[in-house]
């Protein structure tokens, strides 16, 4: 029992010093890229204590629903967006034998429970009463339906390769090997999850220069926070995702398991802030083509590669 | 299949858990049907469903679970928000919601109802299965899937691949009229 309670309380705390982290490094690392310095001043040395003043500051901000809004609605979106990620961590192996629950069918739960997430942006753009709101809504819920099935087909390829459907009894079976064997379906998961988080440059759903920002248009203070923090946990729980079906995880020479999963998450969660310095979004028919015509059929060709190399070895 | 029938006094834990998801289920159900707001009878809906995979879980049908929330809340409710929102969404009432054929609908639904728990009454009344945790994990059900129902599997296969052609046929205009 103690050991459980344990596990949960650093899976917590993992998920709410993680983001914040992720967070920090964005306005560092996309500072320096753009030739600036990024925050300065909060806490001292190079800005570090910034993420915490912010959410200081959005704690005091007045809390505005909208009359015209769905109250209810509006008001539990948040939670619906923010909790999926937190569960999600539960079943994540951080090194041998340190899973918070190791379940059978651990990956199927986990695309399952990140599905859940895009809800909270739907419904945030629907109880807004904002039109802006609604095309936001509408366009996370036409990227959920198409990127949806690319990411499903790239984690299921993974699956065929270790023939187990549990997250640690994957990196069990992981050999090194596995990585330019599963190469293209970790190409394809990775951006099809950027997709589902709607980062740039998939950020059609939030485009803030022609609908101000989506569904969090209407959103103030802690809620607008909770949206913010459910993006960079969604960071975190892809990064963690693609580095245990794709980069084995644990596993690697010299260092602990434990550190290998944070370096492998670390490198992976800078790849994301870096694709969004460098590309421009991409335009909704562009966001389509990428998903039915590049990477579904992609995802297609890595199972069938999968299941002939798993036929020719056996 | 057929074990000693169990008492049911006093009722285990995971009876009285199957039984309230078993009302949250239905009642979530009911609300989807006569709530007068139409997003939120899709988001009862997603409810429903929710208690109908808690259902699973209980029965410790893990993977049907997992299955279930994957692809109907992640995918079904998703498709239908989408639509609801890109014909009419309106926030709060609406009084035309309410269709003319509410007696027959409700004298088909009770009807099918009846049918289909008679049927599991009349078939199962004295079947009983020891729930052993990991019978419902995904090998078990997959060598099932793959060993002893194998045909059924490649008759439905090759029905969802006939609708999957039908969808592409009616949706592509450039194709029309050859």
């Amino acid at each position: 029992m103690l050991d459980v309670v344990i596990r949960l309380a650093i899976i917590v705390a993992a998920f709410l010093v993680l983001p914040l982290l992720v967070g920090q490094t964005e306005h560092k690392v996309m500072a320096h890229m753009q030739s600036r310095l990024g925050p300065m001043y909060a806490g001292g040395f190079h800005g570090w204590a910034q993420l915490i003043a912010d959410g200081v500051k959005f704690v005091q901000k007045e809390d505005i629903i909208p009359a015209a809004a769905d109250r209810t609605i509006f008001k539990i979106a948040p939670a619906v967006a923010l909790v999926p990620y937190l569960v999600v961590l539960i079943v994540i192996p951080v090194g041998d034998g340190l899973v918070g629950v190791d379940l059978d069918a651990g990956l199927f739960f986990v695309l399952a429970v990140m599905g859940v997430g895009v809800l909270g942006a739907i419904m945030a753009g629907w109880a807004s009463a904002n039109k802006y709101s609604v095309l936001g809504g509408m366009r996370a819920a036409a990227q959920l339906m198409s990127y949806e099935l690319p990411l499903v087909l790239a984690a299921s390829s993974v699956a065929m390769a270790a023939g187990t459907l549990s997250l640690s009894g994957i990196l069990d079976e992981w050999q090194w090997w596995w990585l330019p064997w599963q190469a293209l379906g970790g190409v394809v998961f990775f951006v099809a999850g950027l997709a589902e988080l709607r980062r740039p440059p998939f950020d059609m759903p939030i485009a803030d220069s022609e609908i101000i920002m989506g569904p969090m248009t209407e959103y103030a203070g802690i809620r607008f926070a909770l949206f913010m923090l459910a993006e960079y946990a969604g960071i975190v729980v892809l990064g963690a995702l693609t580095a245990v079906l794709f980069l084995g995880g644990w596993h690697g020479p010299l260092l602990p398991g434990p550190v290998w999963t944070l370096i492998k998450i670390g490198v992976l969660a800078f790849v994301v802030i870096w694709v969004r310095v460098s590309y421009p979004r991409m335009r909704e028919d562009q966001l389509q083509r990428l998903a039915w015509v590049g990477l579904v059929p992609l995802a297609l060709l890595q199972l069938a590669l999968t299941g002939v190399v798993k036929v020719v070895m056996a | 299949m057929n074990f000693a029938s169990p008492a049911f006094w006093p009722p285990t834990t995971q009876e009285i858990v199957f039984l309230l998801l078993g009302v949250i289920a239905v009642g979530s159900a009911v609300l989807v049907v006569t709530t007068r707001q139409l997003v939120h009878a899709a988001l009862w809906l997603v409810v429903s469903f929710g208690a109908l995979a808690g259902g699973y879980l209980v029965l410790t049908a893990e993977f049907v679970a997992w299955v279930q929330i994957l692809i109907y809340v992640g995918a079904i409710v998703v498709l239908l928000l989408f639509g609801i929102m890109l014909t009419r969404a309106p926030i709060g009432r609406s009084a035309d919601l309410d269709s003319g054929n509410q007696i027959a609908a409700l004298v088909v639904g009770v009807a099918t109802a009846g049918v289909l728990v008679s049927v599991l009454v009349a078939g199962f009344r004295h079947a009983y299965m020891p729930l052993t945790p990991g019978a419902g994990a995904a090998k078990p059900l997959g060598s099932s899937i793959f060993r002893t129902w194998v045909l059924p599997f490649e008759a439905l296969s090759v029905l969802l691949l006939a609708a999957l052609i039908g969808a592409i046929v009616l949706s592509r205009t450039d194709i029309r009229g050859r």
